[in-house]
């Protein structure tokens, strides 16, 4: 029992390395292209990072910042890409509880549906 | 200096503490934030959102690598997700209340005992106790694949381990870092889990973590695009370029040679931090 269970989990788990590693290189393939288009328009421009100042309303919410990527702009495309990034871990939360449904494990289904939820309220509040 | 070298030059910093870290196994987010500010004087609050999205890369990155040679138990994973990603939450909002030359300090004292804890020779204790009766609950132990064939495990002391993962959840989204070293302490030392899992999950948790503080710190304007993506792409090219020669490296050395340099840092937080120049 225990052992075919643990196989399970083995076979799952590397599906969703997979899966991990395919979101993490796609998002940084993203990241490096924003970045080239961002440094041909801004490279001669003075870095000031000294004071904060936070980022424009733009580059702060899912939406502003999938907005203005489409308009080629060059920081939210980076910042798009940054998006796709944090989604990654979030992915595998979330195909973990389809994992544990096929299991029929119904109290780790509602486990990893609370940590889902925390990681939406983190996204989705402002 | 111009965007352009300056970005380079990050891309280079990081990409060498990615390497370092992923070779140590102390990871490169703990010496970005120093980097960032001690080196190129960019203020924290970037730093540490800069430092957080690397975080997230190259445990995503690893996650792979891992699988390979550790056996990660997901049900203990997912059960402290819940202690790290609520300490996150909670952390991320404390960020903002915290004064800059505090989250210095702090950030200096979790260096030190990340540099103290990493040269601590890992020992898998004891394993043979009988079960805690929370882990019996939630199906906690389990069995991995040695050469000796297959070796079983009881988690011990669940409360203390959940516990302690809250701590490192605050401080994850507290200082934009990994808090690996807090984890190992979970789930090592409290839960006494054998240091093949506990690594491995530890790497899938870190991810997790990350990405729950790093959600509040996009809202709040703290990841700026020109900061985040040369730190993010030389820490993940550095991990996956020090997971290659990991094999060759002489780790032990390196690791001193890193621990010192991370102590020197940590000093130079306190120091700044105390004379109130963050």
């Amino acid at each position: 029992m225990a052992q075919s269970q643990a196989w399970g989990d083995k076979r799952f788990e590397v599906m969703m390395g997979r899966l991990l590693r395919f979101g993490v290189i796609f998002a940084a393939a993203w990241v490096l292209a924003g970045g080239i288009h961002y440094l041909v328009q801004f490279g001669g421009a003075t870095p000031d990072y000294k004071v904060f100042r936070g980022e424009p309303g733009g580059l702060r919410h899912p939406r502003e910042i999938f907005h203005e990527a489409i308009q080629l702009d060059a920081r939210a495309l980076i910042q798009l890409g940054l998006l796709l990034l944090i989604a990654t871990p979030v992915a595998r939360v979330a195909f973990s509880v389809i994992g544990f449904a096929l299991e029929k494990d119904w109290m780790y289904v509602v486990i990893t549906l609370i940590v889902l939820a925390l990681l939406v309220f983190s996204l989705s509040s402002s | 200096m111009s965007t352009f070298e300056f970005t380079i030059l990050i891309a280079v910093g990081s990409l060498l503490a990615g390497m370092l870290g992923a070779v140590t196994g102390l990871g490169g987010g703990v010496v970005i934030v120093p980097l960032l500010t001690l080196a190129f004087g960019v203020d924290i609050r970037y730093a540490i959102g800069a430092s957080l999205v690397s975080v997230i890369a190259t445990s995503s990155g690893a996650a792979a690598a891992y699988l390979k040679e550790g056996f990660s138990n997901m049900r203990v994973g997912m059960f402290l997700e819940i202690a790290t990603t609520i300490g996150a939450i909670s952390g991320a909002y404390l960020a903002a209340s915290t004064p800059t030359r505090a989250i210095a300090i702090i950030f200096g004292i979790v260096l030190l005992y990340s540099a103290y804890s990493a040269n601590r020779p890992p020992k898998d204790l004891p394993t043979d106790k009988p079960p805690d009766r929370y882990a019996t609950l939630l199906k906690f132990d389990g069995s991995y694949p040695t050469p000796g064939g297959e070796e079983s495990y009881n988690v011990r002391h669940v409360p203390a381990g959940f516990g302690l993962m809250y701590v490192a959840g605050v401080l994850s989204g507290l200082l934009g870092i990994g808090s690996g070293a807090v984890k190992v302490l979970a789930m090592d030392q409290a839960m006494r889990i054998p240091f093949k899992v506990s690594t491995t999950t530890s790497n899938f948790m870190i991810g997790v973590t990350a990405a729950a503080s790093a959600g509040i710190y996009l809202h709040r304007g703290y990841i700026d695009p020109g900061i985040a993506m040369p730190v993010m792409l030389g820490v993940f090219a550095g991990a996956l370029i020090g997971a290659r020669i990991l094999p060759g490296a002489k780790v032990r050395t390196l690791r001193l040679v890193f621990s010192v340099v991370i102590a020197a840092l940590a000093f130079e937080m306190i120091f700044k931090g105390v004379k109130g120049s963050f």
